[in-house]
């Protein structure tokens, strides 16, 4: 059995899906993150001065793109799959002879690829407000390649345990977008009162901020090792978590 | 070898309700069958669990030798599945709902875009290919199924109610590419509630009632139990009262027309001689309801699923 065709022909679908929907899913984050970098980095920027050295502006890029990545990846697999599984299309892919790995990684590709999309469309954006001399562009990629990978996983499991459309805001809203803000886009760690520091430590996304900060203009609050290690634990994780759902046929099956 | 070949098959729902109560059946290659029963019999269920879309709750299912749980990839190559309801991306274009459907089966490229061209003919669909299926007709909608199921060429074809809702003139058109592609080596499963069409399509039957088997033989052996045929009479004439003649029952329906219960033992001539005699001209006669109809009747409990 050839499972690569099978792949191939769940990426290209989820690919084109939100392709073809650009107005809704490529347009937007380039609106927001405009607006972003206008009102933070040029107007309110200008008074703050630097941090670690960096300009306000070169400092917020990267946590914009990174957040802008986390969002669309985790918004494409959770409302994809979900919407797939609402309209029971899933079970093209249940009565076929296609693994669940097969299944799983053709969703979190699509959510890796418009992660990185938009990561690319932002950062292009930046380009006209700050310019940014890449410095390490290995750590940039694969932070951000794994950021995208982690959050996919994470808008999959959403959408499996989804039981409606309310089911699949909840997690973004209430959890991403507060983690993202205090994950130190705007701020770094040592700007912050102690036991504060310590709290925003247990926010994983911290890590791949400042992994990914450290990526483009060289500075962090935490060591690059342990953001890879920490992201690397998650998708391991989160992917046998998701595995062991398929497998039971959670949400998807009776 | 056989196409499907179930075994004790058992399904609980999580609300507790016993669907299928160990059923066993066997459908051998190249059959046309018949899978019926009334609404809530356990047949979309029993389906479900063949196509791997429901968890059995115990009991196994083999497709052409192949064991659904450990030999998966190829049980589920030789099986395409239309299911009873609408599942297909409503945003999507009849072509791309077909063509993925390949894909998932492994097909390559070229071959899938050949057999999707195919199918989509045979279905009649082909000027619709580039439409969104969300503004297709509900008996297009069911022939994309059908093509969906066919692309990947399966060994074992099951139809879960194709036919419903379907006008007659593509009813009729989607008899015949069954009968096709039955012919040319696919095994058939059918449900439907026309019992007319599988009594002229299939060659074996089961009924399912409640979860459970509660008939399974080839047609004509089961027709052959049938006694009594029932005929309505259209008379030129009317009629006051139903004439007694012996051996048949005749009651009154209408002005002009009897209905008589035949027993397959003494036959027609001598009704119509003896209508003669009574100076009843007949018209003309139909038969009044399906024969398959009548022994589904008998052996079904008439209550609706609801109250048993
Ligand atoms: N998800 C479910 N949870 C609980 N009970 C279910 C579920 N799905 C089906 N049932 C019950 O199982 C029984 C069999 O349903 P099934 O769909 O297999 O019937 P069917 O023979 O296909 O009927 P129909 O001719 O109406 O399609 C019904 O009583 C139904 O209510
Ligand atoms: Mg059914």
């Amino acid at each position: 059995m050839n499972y690569f065709i099978a792949f191939r022909t769940l990426v290209t679908k989820e690919t084109f899906r939100f392709i073809r929907i650009w107005p809704q899913t490529l347009l937007p984050p380039a609106i927001t993150t405009a607006l972003y970098f206008l009102i933070f980095g040029k107007l309110i920027g200008d008074r703050i001065g630097t941090i670690s050295g960096a300009t306000y502006m070169d400092y917020i890029v990267p946590g914009i793109i990174l957040m802008s990545v986390i969002s669309h990846s985790y918004a494409n697999v959770v409302s994809s799959f979900y919407s797939t599984k609402f309209q029971r299309n899933i079970e093209e892919l249940l009565v076929a002879p296609v693994p669940n790995w097969v299944i799983l990684f053709g969703y979190v590709s699509g959510g890796i690829i418009r992660g990185l999309l938009v990561g690319i469309v932002v950062a292009l954006i930046a380009l006209f407000f700050a310019d940014i001399a890449v410095n390490n562009a290995l750590i940039t990629v694969t932070i951000a390649i794994l950021t995208a990978t982690l959050f996919s996983l994470a808008g999959f499991i959403n959408a499996v345990l989804a039981e409606s459309f309310d089911d699949i805001s909840i997690i973004p809203n209430f959890v991403l977008t507060p983690l993202s803000y205090l994950g130190g886009v705007f701020y770094s760690v040592s700007m912050l009162p102690g036991v504060w520091q310590t709290i925003s430590m247990g926010n994983p996304i911290l890590y791949m901020i400042n992994a990914f900060r450290y990526g483009l203009i060289g500075v962090t609050d935490i060591d690059i090792q342990l953001a890879f290690i920490i992201t690397g634990g998650f998708i391991v994780t989160l992917t046998l978590f998701s595995l062991f759902l398929l497998h039971k046929g959670i949400g998807i099956k009776n | 070898m056989n196409a499907l070949s179930i075994r004790n098959l058992r399904k609980t729902y999580n609300n507790g309700f016993e669907a299928l109560k160990g059923i066993n059946l066997e459908v051998e290659a190249g059959d046309f069958f018949a899978l019926l029963g009334p609404n809530g019999a356990g047949k979309s269920t029993a389906i479900g669990i063949i196509s791997s879309l429901i968890n059995e709750t115990s009991g196994s299912v083999s497709i052409f030798g192949h064991d659904l749980k450990t030999d998966r990839s190829k049980a589920k190559s030789c099986l395409g599945l239309v299911p009873q309801e609408v599942n297909f991306n409503q945003f999507d274009t009849v072509r791309s709902i077909v063509l993925n459907q390949a894909g998932y089966y492994g097909t390559p490229r070229k071959l899938a875009l050949q057999r999707t061209e195919q199918c989509l003919k045979q279905m009649d669909l082909w000027d619709k290919r580039d439409t969104v299926s969300r503004r297709l007709s509900g008996g297009m909608k069911r022939r994309v199924m059908i093509a969906r199921a066919m692309v990947h060429a399966p060994k074992l074809l099951i139809l879960d109610e194709p036919t419903a809702g379907v006008d007659i003139e593509i009813r009729r058109s989607m008899w015949k590419m069954m009968q096709d592609v039955n012919q040319q080596g696919t095994t058939i499963i059918l449900t439907t509630h026309y019992l007319e069409e599988a009594e002229s399509l299939c060659r074996n039957i089961a009924i399912i009632d409640q979860g459970q088997i509660v008939e399974n033989s080839d047609m004509a052996s089961l027709l052959a139990r049938l006694h009594v045929d029932h005929f309505v009479l259209d008379l030129a004439g009317p009629v006051a009262t139903a004439p007694v003649i012996a051996g048949y029952q005749i009651e009154r329906i209408g002005d002009k027309a009897l209905n008589v219960a035949v027993p397959k033992e003494i036959g027609l001539n001598q009704l119509f001689s003896q209508l003669s005699a009574h100076n009843i001209k007949v018209i003309s006669m139909k038969n009044k309801s399906n024969r398959l109809e009548q022994l589904f009747m008998d052996l079904i409990d008439s209550k609706p699923a609801e109250e048993r």
